[in-house]
């Protein structure tokens, strides 16, 4: 597998770096990571930088993550960027809904570097 | 863990207890690497100079707190960001609100029948022990200590009636 461009999306710093390192644990090759703290961030850090790969939380003040997944198809640079909620809200109802918005995967908060390379690298796989 | 406690199994609040330690604990272990044992509450006094809050809003309705002292704030962010990283006194905070966090979430996804229903606040840190906790909760409440690298953490739920 190439070299990957991944945002990762969550108001906490702490889990974004946690989220980075499990997907170097999981073998993928990053080639850059971009931050964002809220759906609204991400929004402007897609349109600056295109990315193969978006990991979003949902819980998130300013704009939360499923309307985020609503939103990117907007941005010319992220049609088609696959996306993995990765979130402390488990229920069915938030699956659904955030899968019916678009995203291709779903892992929920604790999760283990495993859990992480089981959700991410078929998506990874499907795009390439 | 084998053990999945649900409130089919445990339908009260009163009951509940064993479901928010297990949280707690699966918690602990995947996100820190550790395990973490209840012990008595009344020989390992709650240390509040870091409390983590998070709100619960719908058909669960209340406050997880999760109490500990500064050391211990300390350990959780240097597991949780790996020893090469140098934690900052913000990357403490963000931890310990991420840990409560993670206990609420893990908390209500345990319990049947709450799909949907139940909201999440972003976490609150308050850091420094000189304070009173008034909750407006007026239901049911339950605490639980957990033992971690030898030094108290509180969980602790209140729920509204």
């Amino acid at each position: 597998m190439s070299k990957i461009r991944a945002l990762i999306v969550d108001d906490s710093s702490v889990m974004r770096k946690i989220v980075e390192r499990s997907l170097r644990q999981a073998g993928i090759d990053l080639e850059k990571v971009v931050e964002a703290s809220n759906g609204a961030e991400a929004l402007g850090a897609l349109r600056d930088n295109p990315v193969d790969l978006v990991l979003c939380d949902i819980n998130m003040p300013v704009m939360d993550g499923l309307e985020f997944v609503r939103q990117v198809g907007t941005v010319e640079n992220a049609k088609g960027v696959p996306i993995v909620m990765i979130t402390t809200e488990g229920s069915e109802s938030h699956v659904v809904q955030a899968l019916s918005s678009g995203a291709r995967g779903y892992i929920r908060k604790p999760f283990t570097p495993d859990q992480v390379k089981e959700h991410v690298l078929p998506v990874l796989e499907k795009k390439s | 863990m084998n053990a999945e406690p649900t409130t089919a199994a445990h339908p009260r609040p009163e009951s509940w207890l064993p479901i928010l330690e297990l949280s707690a604990q699966e918690v602990f272990e995947i996100m820190l690497g550790c395990q973490v044992e209840p012990v008595k509450e009344e020989e390992n006094p709650r240390n509040t100079e870091f409390t983590a809050m998070v709100g619960l809003a719908g058909a669960l309705c209340g406050i997880l707190t999760v109490c500990c002292g500064s050391e211990v704030a300390g350990k959780i962010a240097t597991r949780m960001l790996g020893p090469e990283i140098a934690s900052s006194e913000g990357q403490v905070w963000d931890a310990l609100g991420e840990i409560c966090n993670m206990i609420a979430g893990n908390f209500k996804n345990k319990l049947a029948g709450m799909d949907g229903r139940c909201m999440l606040s972003v976490p609150t840190v308050v850091t420094g022990g000189e304070y009173s906790f008034h909750s407006l909760a007026d239901g049911d409440s339950m605490s639980t200590v957990l033992l971690f690298e030898g030094q108290p953490v509180t969980v602790r739920l209140e729920l509204h009636s």
